[in-house]
């Protein structure tokens, strides 16, 4: 892709297209900035401001910023990462994020964005919700306790599947994720492990049944390298076929 | 026998003797001896006070997680945990065979474990009692006070520990807390270079083993009586044992035998064991008391873990540790040897086996084979259980059609030697208690009849109950007397 626009982020110069956004322009030139409720698969969303930066002295969630020239982005700052380490602390203490037991550890985009950012304790008091898991549905397990609302799989379901299996319902501290069926059972809905919905949660809430640790430690996604490097929990699981729609392009 | 001591008839016209904290004992016990008014102990209780609820906690998880999440149970053997929660998932993935890689790895990780238990125990926490002796003080009676007056024993300690949890990372991807073995096998061969890696060093850890028994059994033959008859007591003895009659830590059936060495049932299949063995509860305890149901709860308890292994079983399969076998099983005369510091020399010999098989094993071509898993159909529950270092430990799930777990009846190992250790106490404090007067020397003394058990306290019980840490004295009326209030540092103080 050819451009001649460009705009400056930690010193450097990165090419846009017109519409892009800088998430989007920054990965592409090999930029990473840390995200969670973004998949460069799907559109911007715009919700866990994780991406923030700072933007000529303002503070703007990357993910949905159009880029343009004259930028001056700054996304590497101390101040910027404290801010990022802060979001994630507040994630962290509101839902139950057990990593020593999670199946997911390793292979966790939470888990490696907060490394990435460097965060070194929850620092905020622990809520400890009571939350519950759904076994209900046969090959697919759904755990409240590490669902950090993202809307991901709301989206997915909704524009790829097409079958609006889950919804965010409540508002504030009391959202919660809901299922599409009469019993607001996972099993009662029409999800099937083979949906694209079930393969895009960053972090361990959607997981396969009977895998539990199958995967050595040493060869998870971020056992060796970090996720700045080796990119998303969603690339792996897309890796085979990926599945591009909408986008700043559509 | 014992229910009429534990449980005297009139507590009230006795003197209470509350010890607590034990030091150098996985997390904390306390001690109570009721004392009648011939001066005699005739109650030996030991507290526990830790809780960790795991059996409920487990409840509402999937299945899969559990050889993970009970590794939980217990920071010094986890493996021990993992291991017996994976070969319970086995039965419930219907894996009623391993692959070999599979079965030779989970062994390599138990005697990878076992080794670094039983290092830490006899270098860390009972080598200073040995060496310095029990009278010593205190204050020089540690691990600090062995490296100073013995740093090569410190040493080899130290590394032989090390070893162990180098086999435990490799097989299972961490030191502590790993996820190896997974239901119906586990997730990660060897490779060769790791197989080089820890054949680098095992003729040194089956040479330094030798010396730690040597050793051992040098400071045993030197107060010979002393140490034969310290808190010795008869009791029954119960274990794994290999389909020929060797000597098993990790797949078999159960053997008890009684105080005299005859039968009391043998290669029974582990996966009834709720039909021959029972748990009691006591008003007092928050640790159950198992026995052999078939001899009842007076006669039925027994001993598990090193001295209940070695005086168990037929041989060893590997010479070395056969040899060592054949020395200890010589000094009981033609009966189970009931010395509890006998189970220092026991476990030494283990370590010695650990070592030899290691090296055995890492000869085997399996390791590296490429076969993990097996599984079959779901079934609705799963018993595991293996020899911990400590002893026999039993696990035990039920699942629900969606593959969460219902129920999770677990017996550690130290809940096995529950009435085994109280017995042991009352032994020591009646032969070292004198007078009204509590004092220094009684309170090590009891802390050595409990630690030659390698108690891990924290692990082995149901429910919560945290008491301050004292030593109380009390008289016919319950008054209290004398108090001796005891630090995690030592430190002892007397408070009234
Ligand atoms: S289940 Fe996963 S993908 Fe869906 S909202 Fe929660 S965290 Fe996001
Ligand atoms: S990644 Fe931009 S707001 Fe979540």
């Amino acid at each position: 892709m050819s451009t001649d626009k460009t705009f400056r982020m930690d010193g450097k110069a990165i090419p846009f297209e017109a519409g892009e956004t800088v998430m989007d322009a920054a990965l592409r030139a090999g930029e990473y900035i840390p995200h969670l409720c973004h998949n460069p698969n799907f559109p911007p969303h715009g919700s866990c401001r994780v991406c923030v930066v700072d933007v000529n002295g303002k503070h703007m969630c990357s993910c949905t910023l159009e880029a343009a020239e004259h930028m001056e982005v700054d996304n590497s700052s101390d101040a910027i990462i404290d801010k990022r380490r802060t979001l994630l602390q507040m994630l962290f203490v509101e839902g139950n994020h057990t990593c020593p037991a999670c199946e997911k550890s390793g292979d966790c985009q939470l888990q490696a964005v907060a490394y990435h950012t460097r965060m070194l304790s929850p620092h905020f008091t622990h809520f400890f919700p009571k939350r519950s898991i759904d076994p209900s549905h046969p090959d697919m397990m759904f755990y409240y306790n590490r669902c950090i609302l993202c809307g991901l799989c709301v989206r997915v379901s909704r524009d790829v599947d097409k079958k609006s299996v889950f919804a965010i319902s409540g508002r504030g501290i009391d959202s919660r994720l809901v299922f599409n069926s009469p019993s607001g059972k996972l099993g009662d809905s029409d999800f099937s492990a083979t949906d694209e919905a079930a393969k895009v949660c960053p972090v361990g809430a959607i997981l396969p049944k009977h895998v539990g640790y199958e995967t050595p430690i040493g060869q998870r996604l971020y056992d060796n390298k970090p996720i700045s490097v080796v990119g998303d929990t969603i690339a792996k699981n897309h890796s085979e076929k990926p599945v591009v729609i909408g986008g700043p392009h559509e | 026998m014992t229910s009429a001591l534990e449980t005297a008839d009139n507590p009230q016209d006795m003197k209470r003797i509350v010890i607590e904290p034990l030091t150098r004992v996985e997390g904390h016990g306390k001690v109570t001896l009721l004392q009648g008014s011939n001066r005699s102990i005739q109650q030996a209780r030991l507290h526990i006070t830790e809780f960790r609820g795991f059996e409920k906690f487990i409840q509402g998880r999937p299945y899969w997680e559990l050889p993970v999440l009970v590794q939980r149970l217990c920071g010094i053997c986890p493996v021990s945990h993992h291991l017996a929660a994976a070969k319970a998932t086995d039965m419930i993935v219907g894996a009623s065979e391993l692959t070999p890689t599979a079965e030779k790895i989970r062994r390599l990780m138990h005697f990878g474990q076992t080794l670094q238990s039983h290092a830490l125990h006899f270098f860390h926490l009972c080598s200073p009692d040995l060496l310095f002796g029990f009278d010593d003080d205190i204050r020089h009676r540690n691990i600090v006070g062995i490296i100073e007056d013995s740093p090569e024993i410190a040493r080899q300690g130290v590394l032989l520990r090390k070893y162990g949890q180098e086999v435990i990372r490799i097989t299972s991807g961490k030191r502590i807390h790993g996820t190896g073995a997974i239901p119906g096998g586990i997730n990660k061969s060897l490779t060769q270079k790791e197989i080089r890696y820890l054949q680098g060093d095992i003729g040194q850890m089956i040479a330094w083993s030798q010396g730690a028994l040597e050793l051992l059994k040098k400071v045993f033959f030197e107060h010979y009586n002393y140490h034969l008859g310290f808190g010795s007591i008869e009791s029954n003895m119960m274990s794994m044992i290999r389909a020929d009659g060797a000597f098993e830590l990790y797949h078999g059936g159960l053997r008890a035998r009684d105080r005299n060495g005859e039968s009391i049932f043998d290669h029974n299949d582990y996966r009834n064991y709720d039909q021959y063995i029972r748990e009691s509860v006591k008003d007092w305890s928050y640790m159950k008391f198992p026995f052999i149901s078939a001899l009842g709860q007076e006669n039925g308890w027994y001993r598990v873990g090193p001295l209940a292994r070695v005086n168990n079983c037929d041989f060893f399969s590997t010479p070395l540790a056969e040899e060592a076998r054949k020395e200890f099983i010589a000094i009981g005369d033609g009966k189970p040897v009931q010395s509890t510091l006998g189970y220092h020399w026991a476990r030494l010999i283990e370590l010695l086996h650990c070592a030899e098989a290691i090296a055995e094993l890492l000869g085997d071509r399996d390791l590296v084979g490429k076969e993990l898993r097996n599984m079959g159909n779901l079934q609705s529950s799963g018993t595991g259980v293996i020899e911990a270092p400590r002893g026999t430990l039993f696990h035990h799930y039920e699942i629900d059609e969606l593959g969460i777990v219902t129920k999770a009846s677990l017996i550690v190992s130290t809940t096995n030697n529950n009435q085994a250790m109280n017995e042991s106490i009352r032994k020591v404090a009646n032969q070292y208690l004198d007078g009204h007067r509590l004092t220094e020397a009684l309170l090590n003394q009891v802390e050595v009849a409990i630690r030659a058990y390698d108690p891990c306290l924290s692990c082995a019980t149901h429910a919560i109950g945290k008491m301050p840490m004292e030593l109380n004295l009390c008289d016919d009326d319950g008054e209290l007397i004398d108090r001796l209030e005891k630090r995690a540092d030592g430190r002892i103080s007397r408070t009234i």
